[in-house]
């Protein structure tokens, strides 16, 4: 009795489940329709952005996604819908998947790695919604498969450290054949380390300098740490360690101040130099004690970038297809000024070197 | 003859293959790697490969001390302990942190924040347990439910961004303390062990679990409470997931609720499956399980050691996991004792 019963209500709620299901799917179809009209009609309604963020592994991708937040305010006019994929594509497809059944005015993508967006990308082009790559690139057979992109230039930042690298040495007195590097990649795959790596890689065989090792520390502060005790103890033979970003520098740094090492600026009487990427509060707080030497910026606040990438396309105005955010570089001192690299695009230009300073420190957000 | 009998029982222990696995990574080490065994005092602390992979391998251990339990208990694993890792870090930084994203100075004793960390880590573990025990749920279903959920805890705790506590103390755990030269996670982790031990040999407690691992009901008619013996096991097994984040939360002085612990439930299975465990549940074996975890962060170390490049390391790692876990089957043992028995009829 008591299970016929308990059957009965399971059999009951199952039921109500199937036509609620069955009402939303209308009533969402529906809304589908009359968003489409509004957006159409009527450029003073919400703009819905649906932004698929990487996770929060990082310092950087928190100040990231606060500058996303800050800016798509329902104050601004727009309604933002956020996912957090810790780390994980299938989860981002999944997002995304979810943005296109609610219909969102543009979609934001900061994918996890460059390749499989093919299928994904392809619905939302089928659904007619725009997708913005953010930071990281995607590597898709059908460009049109996405509105645009806009990033960092990866193989610019590389470049820019290595150039930088080049003329310290040279005002230093040290000889370019005795630069021994370690590096300590980011995740393999990501457009941050192979653009880094790469620019590092090309330096190398251009200058004479020795790589000494080279491993991934995945962008994370732990593992950065334990990668820089196993190459310490393989060969502590090395003047300058190569961080693909803060987190990981953090880590280095306190592994080779465990080991003995001293970590400093001063390259001609065995200080062993980090580098690094980012440019964080933190990070920023090391470049000025010294630690790290030099520090080249990502730039992680998109907000206001993309807001004016999405009026203009609210507007009908044509955007270029690819573009770079602006980049700093910040070193502990003034010995290089200004350095001369190239970027994806391959040409040349100069960019100027900040000394951090405390006003510099406390005008970071992040 | 003596000789004969003794290799025989050596063979036949149940530490036997763990430990002779373990000697075969570490002697593939020598032979690529001459200095690995190489110990010395660098800045007045000890140093070497072999002092990483103890040091390293502290939170593995402790985590596969509570897996063992928990597998002998309920014949399935808890595949939430590393998220528990980060929900306990989280808790515990925030609480350090007083809030904040990044602290120089504590909000709380040190000492406090980390038990109400570990306490938390305890409640996900009975969580666990009730799920398990009481409703009877599949381990591997139930802890599913933490192991997504758990870092999202942890993130609403730290509201998604990494917690620093740049104070020195707080570098301890993880680190060293004083002028010791020992790092201090491989104090923790003995004390585990050495804790567990004493509990599950001086109390009935690890018969009791056993006993429920081989046949619940058996033990229930026996008088056994079969139901609150696996929750027991799943508690302990939380608490212990807990003090592991905070020895890993302690070595980056941070919690980063998406990497602490991050696939560390796996490696914690495979120690007990290294340690020539049954994963279906009743008779275990704690030292197998402690061997297997040092064997896995033997076999991490060692791949860092011989440069294997970052993108080929999970090849080589499953390679010799395959190789192991071959070598310890049934159906391979039943072959060599045929072949030996053979070669003595000869």
């Amino acid at each position: 009795m008591k299970k016929k019963m308990l059957s009965l209500l399971l059999t009951g709620v199952m039921a109500m489940g199937v036509l609620a299901g069955c009402g939303s799917a209308t009533s969402g179809g529906s809304s589908k329709s009359s968003s489409k009209s509004d957006s159409k009609k009527s450029s003073g309604g919400e703009i819905t952005v649906g932004f698929a963020q990487v996770g929060a592994e990082s310092d950087w991708r928190t100040a990231c996604t606060k500058s996303v937040k800050d800016t798509f305010t329902s104050k601004n006019g727009y309604k933002l819908i956020f996912d957090d994929a810790q780390q994980k594509q299938e989860n981002q497809i999944t997002a995304i998947r979810n943005f296109i059944q609610q219909d969102v005015d543009y979609i934001v993508l900061d994918p996890v790695t460059e390749t499989g967006w093919d299928t994904v990308l392809q619905e939302a082009k089928d659904a007619g919604i725009p997708v913005i790559v953010v930071d990281r690139m995607v590597d898709v057979s059908d460009d049109s498969l996405y509105t645009m992109r806009i990033g960092s230039d990866f193989k610019a930042e590389g470049n820019k450290a290595c150039d930088w690298l080049k003329q310290y040495a040279d005002a230093q007195g040290v000889a370019q054949t005795d630069i021994k590097i370690v590096d300590i990649q980011g995740t393999i795959g990501a457009s941050a380390q192979i653009g880094r790596t790469e620019g590092l890689n090309d330096a190398v065989k251009a200058n004479g300098w020795k790589l000494v090792a080279q491993q991934t520390g995945e962008f994370t502060q732990a593992k950065g740490q334990e990668v820089m005790e196993s190459i310490l103890k393989q060969n502590s033979d090395f003047n300058v360690v190569y961080c693909e970003n803060d987190n990981e520098a953090f880590g280095a740094i306190d592994a080779l101040e465990a080991a003995g090492k001293k970590v400093g600026t001063d390259l001609k009487n065995g200080d062993v130099m980090v580098m690094s990427f980012d440019s964080t509060k933190a990070g920023l707080t090391d470049v000025k004690d010294g630690k790290i030497t030099l520090d080249t910026e990502c730039n992680p606040l998109y907000g206001p970038k993309l807001d004016e990438i999405i009026k203009n396309l609210e507007a009908g105005k044509k955007v270029e297809k690819s573009q770079f955010i602006d980049e700093a570089m910040f070193a502990h001192d003034d010995t290089v000024k200004s350095v001369s690299a190239a970027g994806e695009s391959g040409d040349a230009k100069n960019y100027d070197v900040t000394v951090v300073t405390d006003d510099v420190i406390s005008g970071r957000s992040y | 003859m003596t000789k004969k009998s003794f290799w025989n029982r050596l063979v036949h222990t149940s530490l036997f293959l763990p430990v002779v696995c373990l000697i075969a990574v570490l002697l593939i080490n020598l032979i690529q790697t001459p200095t690995f065994f190489k110990v010395s005092i660098n800045n007045g602390v000890l140093y070497g490969y072999i002092i990483d992979i103890i040091n390293r391998g502290s939170e593995l251990v402790i985590l596969a001390v509570g897996m063992t339990l928990v597998t002998a208990a309920s014949g399935g694993q808890d595949i939430s302990v590393g998220a528990i890792m980060a929900v306990a870090a989280a808790i515990c930084c925030q609480l350090l942190s007083g809030g904040k994203v990044s602290t120089n100075t504590l909000a709380m004793p040190i000492f406090i924040a980390a038990l109400v960390g570990i306490l938390a880590a305890g409640l996900c573990g009975a969580f666990n347990g009730l799920l398990v025990a009481k409703f009877k749920i599949q381990p591997m279903v139930a802890t599913l439910i933490l192991f997504t959920a758990g870092r999202g805890i942890a993130q609403l705790v730290t509201k998604g961004q990494i917690t620093y506590v740049r104070v020195p103390a707080y570098k301890v755990l993880g680190g060293y303390i004083g002028k010791c030269p020992v790092p201090t996670p491989v104090f923790v982790a003995i004390l585990t062990v050495i804790v567990m031990q004493l509990i599950l040999k001086k109390t009935a407690l690890g018969l009791y679990i056993e006993s429920v691992g081989i046949n619940g009901s058996a033990s229930r008619l026996v008088g056994l409470n079969s139901t609150l013996l696996k929750f027991i096991s799943y508690v302990i097994c939380g608490l212990l997931a807990g003090l592991a984040g905070i020895v890993a939360s302690s070595r980056i002085y941070s919690a980063d609720a998406n990497n602490i612990g991050l696939n560390m439930e796996m490696d914690a299975i495979l120690a007990v499956a290294l340690g020539g465990n049954n994963l279906g549940g009743g008779k275990f074996n704690m030292m197998g399980s402690i061997i297997g975890a040092y064997t896995i962060q033997a076999l991490t170390t060692s791949l860092y050691a011989m440069n294997v490049s970052a993108d080929q390391l999970p090849v080589y790692k499953a390679i010799v996991v395959v190789v192991i876990v071959v070598i310890q089957s049934p159906v391979f043992r039943k072959k060599i004792a045929g072949l030996s028995k053979r070669k003595a009829v000869a």
